[in-house]
């Protein structure tokens, strides 16, 4: 058993309204950060985890956004990473 | 005739459900604790507003892998009522009682002031004492209650008749300045495709007497008597 820091990313999905994230970028282009196109503000949630390996780290982890951590009607997830620790 | 009421820590309108169902009312009720098993032989159940859990992660995620919430679930699969309040509606779509999501409002500020709704469809358990056309007043007090699903979600919905209540001006007319938090199709309110589920984000049972400022909620816990005792 080894310990694995998982990271995931969680954000609203596309084509789903982010009034977040629709704020943040009119702050930018106030901020005279013009180049800003779009920003999308989701959820970052890192953990330790142990498991075997890294295959079965990042599938429980995946079970987990599946059942918990995103909700699949408005969100996508990504692993983001996945270190043994 | 019997309400459960689930008080989730973070629950804050349980006490309001309670007066609503049993003094204005005059049914019984019961307070269901969230790490309880037992429905205690209740006929309805109500998961009302509050922040449950803090609203962390999403509002009502954490609520529905509550243990009571196992009990709730299989006593909606037989068709038991269940209405979900605010933060009760957000737990019942994570629970999957219901389609969709409820999302931070549109305007990004929490939201609390009075709104009209307008009753859409009058055949159900939880509005046969309305008429189609009514408009109520109620009160709203939530920061993520657009209602989001798929186009194909909302198309079934409408056509099923599934969307009981929607947001609407002094004219009764559907009128983005009169949705207070962008919801699709101004929906405030669905229920299930079985009719024995369902969600609403304003509060019905903070409106259950003109000293209230109104009293237009209780006809949804009437509604509701008068299914059960039918």
């Amino acid at each position: 058993m080894s310990r694995f820091r998982v990271s995931v990313n969680i954000s609203p999905r596309q084509g789903i309204l982010d009034p977040q994230g629709k704020a943040v970028a009119e702050a930018l282009h106030s901020l005279e950060f013009s180049e800003v196109r779009d920003v999308r503000v989701g959820r970052f949630v890192v953990m330790q985890v142990d498991a075997a390996d890294r295959a079965s780290a990042s599938q429980r982890v995946r079970e987990m956004c599946d059942k918990l951590l995103a909700n699949p009607v408005v969100e996508d997830y990504q692993i983001a990473s996945v270190e043994e620790t | 005739m019997k309400f459960g009421i689930v008080t989730f820590p973070g629950s804050n309108c349980d006490y309001d459900a309670h007066h609503a169902v049993t003094d204005a009312l005059g049914a019984e009720a019961v307070y269901l604790w969230h790490k309880s098993h037992d429905l205690e032989g209740v006929d309805v159940v109500i998961l009302p507003g509050g922040f449950s859990y803090g609203d962390y992660l999403r509002a009502g995620a954490i609520a529905r892998f509550s243990p009571i919430m196992r009990e709730i679930v299989a006593h909606a699969r037989r068709g038991g009522p269940v209405i979900g309040i605010c933060n009760g509606f957000q737990i019942a779509c994570e629970a999957g009682l219901l389609p969709g999501a409820l999302m931070r409002n549109a305007g990004l500020q929490f939201v609390s002031a009075p709104v009209r709704l307008r009753v859409e469809n009058p055949d159900t358990m939880f509005t046969n004492r309305y008429a189609t056309g009514d408009v109520l007043r109620l009160p709203v007090a939530h920061g993520e209650g657009r209602y989001t699903a798929d186009a194909e979600t909302v198309e079934r919905l409408e056509g099923e008749g599934l969307v009981v209540f929607r947001y609407v001006n002094a004219a009764g007319e559907v009128d983005p300045s009169a949705n207070p938090n962008g919801s699709v199709n101004a929906i405030a309110g669905i229920v299930s495709a079985e009719g024995n589920v369902l969600g609403i984000m304003p509060h019905p049972e903070r409106a259950v007497d003109p000293l209230l400022g109104s009293a237009d909620g209780l006809g949804i816990f009437q509604s509701m008597m008068a299914h059960v005792s039918a």
